[in-house]
């Protein structure tokens, strides 16, 4: 009994031990910089992670996900499964139930009303809401009484968390946005630069490309949070800078995405200021294949479309020769350092979904030579390889980006060696992600043979990624050149494993097929060869204590639990 | 005189309407597009609804007249409305950024204080130190103190500030932590305390542009005073038994000055269109900095309104300095 008693004390004390001196806006200001400008603080208007992010302090959405990509409830009483019936058997609603009692930070209660307002907010056609994605494919939203949300989808849906899940999909106040509906939305300075929300912090003042000011919420749901009474969200400059501004000066507690060269990195981190943080989540540099022949002489038209098949890419012993020669840990050591590592997988996470596919990480030089003569391609006078009078020369396009040029160069030096020719072309990011049909530049018209950049997927579930590359989603000219998949990659059998992923609930049976499909698009057919998986780096000084970074969700999202380091 | 300005005054309308044309369709001709930064996550469907929102599909003239006819109406009604608390303007759309959705009359109203404190402040400091240095570099030429004024200039002209800025940060910054590295815009002066945060946050700043602007004003200066010193008045003026000083600083400061009013004149608009690096490294966040962050994500109705008053303001310093010229030297006469 005595025991019990004591260890009942002690538990106690643990417990309380933090909320002794954790009280609310005891800790004084936390000082972050986005070395990218904060514009606005409307998600539904701007799809910059720096807009997102910031707006994450303030607006929060029913659920989010943890570090580990486990969804968790933010304004809910629980996560909605098809075992404790807040999703339907049949998958195609689920049922959100908004904890009682929660106010906004003007006092006001939360309804289910608001959700509802805010899916017709995003899906207003006139809007041009930034966070559609999130809303696709819904039905209806109703709200059964004030606090029972209810989606209800067009068809089955095995992953159901996406509208108010995260912090691309927050919930807005439907007593404050009531008159922003559609395209009265851009004409709403006022609300979406100080939206009322239930976050731990509200907005004081907000100057667009500069700075952001809040205090804490005082309506906030846990009285002991958040430690601080103030936060600052300074935006300019580049990434070093806002590094220097934690490692060297500590004038700032955190700086978001420090991407910087290791060599930097490490001269910052004898600073004794801070120290660079990282986690990894699903963005992966890869090289993609032409598998169509973007050759200048073909008629405009048909260039780089399913019509010519690509002369040399065309054989899987070239690409695989390509991706041998490559040595995945030079390059991860030249560009990310610790925030990135090797891989050979498109989908590199979560755990469940990453295949176990390892083979491309030991380069081969001589396994690359051995292919490419099996292939028929024989050196010829000057080192290049020939094949019926043809050279074996391809042209590699990226991005204007200091690592993607030393990559560019460094992997041109490992295709030499293996008797490949390279022009390398860089193309301004604006261009290249522009996505305009009218230029010969885009990464979707991909007029090169081989072109790299990154790419990643929204949330923790892989589905839609995984179905970019369907035959039917290749860009061409009758797309306007849109469409996600560049490579113009087309197997019926991936297509049917598509529609089967869509019909698919059960997580097992989801995660075999997603690794399935990512083997064949990358060590099946070579079709992409990812290179490094690049992990978030941030830094924190090292006075603030609570920093969880979660890639998966909001960079911020447990600001509510940041303290001063005493 | 009053006749010739407004001749200069009426030149200036259609000027400033082609260079609006000019500006519009260089920024339509030019690569890249508003939509550009929005991840790969985000749909080419979604992409496309958020582009017609923005207006983009509409042709270029029309957006070009709607652009026109918001500058010069709707955004004059609601200063008038903002000054007279009427409400003309109500309703009508206003000049709108892309990035933020902000009017762009209310980001640039909210950078110019940061703009003229910081980069007005250095000009000020610049020209005040320039023209001194010219002056005394002429009267001594090939002195030390020439010599040394010479060798500081050519520094100062050839350094770009994007390096000598980090330079400064590092040593002052991070090394002997005398001055803040990031400019605080939300800083308020109330007391002796306050005011001396703001001098050290703009102390490195202001040191970069001034020795960038005093190098450029105080060669011209110097060559200006080297040509009238060399003339027969000079000659005259000492004969007749004048001191050094009246000689110096009355008939030869007031003849060498007028190009160099004319420099200084026409360096004033590029204080309001701000120092875009030096801004973007110390993070002043003024004119500058908005211009650059708003080309890099194809902001074009902040890019278009932005460079369309630093052609508004040099067309206006042009004609003052040509005013200026007739004040400063009688002969000239535009009668």
């Amino acid at each position: 009994m005595k025991l019990k008693t004591a260890l009942l004390g002690a538990a106690a004390t643990l417990v309380f031990a933090p909320a002794a001196y954790a009280e609310r806006g005891s800790d004084g200001e936390v000082k972050i910089i986005y070395w990218q400008a904060v514009s606005t603080l409307n998600p539904y208007l701007s799809s910059g992670t720096k807009d997102v992010e910031t707006a994450s302090l303030v607006i929060e959405p029913l659920a989010g996900f943890d570090e580990n990509g486990v969804v968790i409830p933010r304004l809910v009483t629980e996560i909605p499964t098809v075992e404790n019936g807040g999703v339907s058997a049949d998958l195609t609603s689920i049922t959100w139930r908004i904890k009682p009692g929660l106010v906004w930070s003007d006092g006001t209660p939360v309804t289910a009303h608001d959700a509802v307002f805010t899916a017709n907010y995003c899906m207003d056609p006139a809007g041009g809401c930034a966070q559609l994605a999130r809303y696709e494919g819904i039905k209806s939203v109703e709200a059964l009484d004030d606090l029972t949300v209810k989606i209800t989808y067009n068809e089955p849906r095995p992953n159901p968390y996406t509208a108010f899940v995260g912090a691309t999909s927050p919930l807005l106040q439907a007593a404050q946005f009531a008159n922003c509906v559609g395209a009265a939305a851009s004409s709403c300075t006022e609300q979406n630069f100080a939206p009322v929300g239930t976050g731990p912090f509200v907005v004081t003042e907000f100057r667009t490309n500069d700075v952001v000011q809040m205090e804490a919420n005082p309506n906030y749901r846990d009285a002991a949070k958040p430690a601080f009474a103030k936060v600052t969200v300074k935006g300019g400059g580049e990434a070093a800078a806002a590094a220097r501004a934690v490692m060297e000066t500590g004038e700032f507690d955190y700086a978001w995405n420090t991407q910087i060269s290791p060599e930097v990195q490490g001269q910052m981190a004898t600073g004794g200021k801070g120290e660079f943080i990282y986690a990894f989540g699903t963005l992966v540099e890869r090289i993609e294949m032409n598998m169509t022949d973007p050759s200048p002489s073909l008629p405009e038209g048909e260039r780089a479309t399913a019509a010519h098949p690509h002369p040399i890419l065309s054989d899987i012993r070239v690409r695989t020769a390509l991706s041998k020669a490559i040595d995945r840990d030079v390059l991860v050591e030249v560009g990310y350092g610790n925030a990135g590592r090797a891989t050979c997988n498109l989908v590199p996470a979560p755990a469940a979904f990453a295949s176990d596919n390892t083979d491309c990480l030991v380069q081969d030089v001589e396994g690359a030579k051995a292919l490419l003569t099996e292939a028929g391609w024989v050196p010829g006078p000057d080192g290049v390889r020939v094949k019926d009078g043809m050279r074996l020369k391809l042209l590699y396009q990226t991005s204007v980006n200091a690592v993607r040029q030393d990559f560019q160069s460094i992997i041109k030096q490992w295709w030499n060696d293996i008797g490949v020719e390279v022009e390398l072309k860089a193309i301004d990011a604006g261009v290249y992600f522009g996505g305009d049909a009218g230029s010969p530049d885009t990464f979707q018209k991909f007029y090169a043979d081989v072109e790299m950049y990154a790419n990643n997927f929204d949330g923790t579930d892989p589905e839609p990624y995984l179905a970019h590359y369907t035959c039917e989603k290749a860009p061409s000219p009758a797309t306007q050149w849109q469409g996600e998949n560049v490579n113009r990659y087309c197997d019926p059998a991936y297509d049917a494993l598509v529609v089967e992923l869509g019909r698919t609930g059960e997580m097992d049976k989801r995660a075999e097929l997603a690794r399935r499909m990512n083997d064949m698009l990358t060590k099946d057919t070579m079709t992409i060869v990812p290179l490094v998986d690049r992990g978030r780096l941030s830094a924190r000084s090292l006075s603030l204590g609570g920093v969880v970074l979660n890639t998966w969700d909001s960079e911020l999202w447990n600001v509510s639990d940041w303290y001063r380091v005493k | 005189m009053f006749t010739f300005a407004l001749r200069r005054f009426l030149i200036a309308i259609p000027t400033l309407l082609i260079i609006s044309l000019a500006i519009f369709l260089l920024l339509e001709a030019a690569p890249g597009d508003p939509l550009g930064d929005v991840p790969l996550t985000v749909p080419p469907d979604v992409k496309e609804k958020m582009r017609a929102a923005l207006g983009l599909d509409s042709p270029w003239f029309v957006r070009y007249f709607l652009w026109l006819k918001q500058f010069f109406w709707v955004e004059p009604l609601n200063l008038v409305d903002y000054i007279f608390g009427t409400d003309y303007a109500q309703g009508m759309q206003r000049v709108i950024s892309f990035q933020s959705r902000q009017p762009v009359m209310q980001i640039i109203a909210q950078r110019v204080p940061q703009t003229l404190t910081v980069v007005g402040m250095s000009y000020l400091i610049g020209v005040s130190i320039a023209l001194p240095i010219g002056i005394y570099s002429a009267y001594r030429q090939y002195s030390w103190f020439d010599q040394i004024g010479t060798l500081v200039s050519m520094i100062g002209f050839s350094v770009p500030t994007f390096f000598s800025g980090v330079v400064l940060i590092i040593v002052f910054g991070v090394k002997l932590q005398w001055f803040p590295s990031i400019y605080d815009t939300m800083h308020q002066v109330t007391d002796w305390e306050s005011f001396l945060k703001q001098v050290r946050q703009m102390a490195m700043p202001v040191m970069v542009l001034s020795l960038y602007n005093a190098a450029q004003i105080s060669r011209f200066m110097r060559s200006s005073m080297l040509d009238n010193l060399n003339q027969d008045y000079v000659r005259t003026a000492r004969a007749k038994g004048l001191t050094e000083t009246v000689v110096l600083l009355v008939h030869v400061l007031r003849n060498s000055l007028i190009p160099v009013v004319t420099v200084i004149a026409l360096g004033v608009p590029t204080i309001f269109g701000g120092a875009i690096i030096t801004e973007q490294v110390f993070k002043v966040n003024g004119l500058g900095q908005q211009l650059i962050t708003s080309i890099h994500s194809n902001d074009m109705p902040m890019v278009m309104t932005l460079t369309f008053i630093f052609a508004i303001l040099i067309v206006t310093f042009n004609l003052i300095a040509d005013l200026l010229y007739g004040i400063l030297d009688p002969r000239i006469r535009y009668d």
